[in-house]
């Protein structure tokens, strides 16, 4: 909770902590009412990315998709980053908070849409929560990217048949929700090697 | 150039990949396998006249107004055969192969629907993707 507050509070809080290197970690000045956040390297590493990812879904909502559920998900070229350099941990947090902001943005707040990434992102993050702790010589990110892809179509179609569409119907598209998600997951992951190995 | 992308993949991932591609051919036929029709029911005036099971060919004659349409049965389909009604669109949809497909037959009163094992597409008239 602490990590999400300062991590969404960073974008502002930046540039007055920058001024004060130490601010007193989390009290309220009492005349003034300013309360200071306490901002660790962490949480800007956590917010630059989560930027960076909440981009990306912006810029993919622009793309038109032939299929409703069928895109790149290009954000999670940043959540496979995180992973990889800094763990599960950020890379939830990453996510998590891509989803929320991302869906403010676009206006999908609390809608559908939102509830499909949340479940989507929700499952892809408890694999690689698995696949993360496969030997890295052998697996690397494109393997994290296919796994994760399947997890997030695998829990979309859960909540579209349970809610959406409550009829086994949905379950006809299966192959064209997976082959998409073999496709992007390969691409994203290759992608995110690339620019791992770059440094 | 696509060498250099090669050398991003590490053997697990070419397992994963594979993997990843049985799994995409193992669900495939899904997409064509609308769950299969079991009944083809006829109606007259929107009263069921009889229930024929996709199991065994048959024909079956239905009096209407304008004449007799005449539907057949085949194993796994359906279709009406010959009507009277003037536009004949019941006729040119030809064979029906899906659960909840149906042919009318406006003019003279007969239509013709498959229905699929119980309960499937109960309380649709249809649905769109």
């Amino acid at each position: 909770m602490g990590a999400a507050m300062t991590a969404s509070t960073t974008e502002r809080g930046a540039d007055a902590v920058r001024e004060q290197p130490s601010p007193p970690p989390g009290r309220g000045a009492g005349g003034g009412g300013v309360i200071e956040l306490e901002v660790t390297a962490v949480d800007r590493r956590i917010a630059r990315y989560a930027a960076a990812a909440i981009v990306l879904t912006i810029a993919e909502a622009a793309i038109p998709s032939p299929l409703p559920g069928v895109k790149p998900g290009l954000a999670n070229i940043v959540t496979l980053i995180v992973l990889w350099r800094h763990g599960w941990r950020e890379a939830a947090w990453v996510t998590l908070l891509r989803v929320l902001a991302g869906s403010l943005l676009v206006g999908q707040f609390l809608a559908p849409g939102f509830f499909l990434s949340l479940t989507g992102a929700a499952l892809s993050l408890a694999v690689l929560a698995l696949a993360s702790r496969l030997p890295r010589n052998w697996f690397g990110p494109v393997s994290h990217s296919v796994l994760a892809a399947f997890a997030h179509i695998a829990g979309q179609l859960m909540v579209v048949r349970l809610w959406l569409v409550p009829h086994d119907g949905v379950f006809h598209l299966t192959p064209v929700f997976a082959g998409a998600a073999l496709l992007f997951g390969i691409v994203n992951g290759l992608i995110a090697a690339k620019l791992l190995e770059e440094k | 150039m696509s060498r250099d992308w090669l050398e991003l993949l590490r053997p697990g991932d070419w397992l994963v990949m594979l993997a990843g591609l049985v799994a995409v051919a193992a669900a495939l036929p899904l997409l064509w396998r609308g769950g299969a029709a079991d009944l083809a029911v006829v109606k007259r005036d929107g009263t069921v006249v009889a229930e024929l099971p996709l199991t065994q060919p048959r024909k079956l004659d239905v009096a209407g107004p304008l004449g007799t349409t005449v539907i057949e049965v085949q194993p796994g389909r359906a279709r009406v055969a010959s009507d009277p009604g003037p536009r004949q669109y019941c006729v040119l949809q030809g064979w029906l192969t899906r659960p909840n497909a149906i042919a009318i037959c406006a003019p003279n009163h007969v239509s013709l629907q498959l229905s699929g094992p119980r309960s499937d597409g109960g309380g649709y008239d249809s649905l769109n993707y």
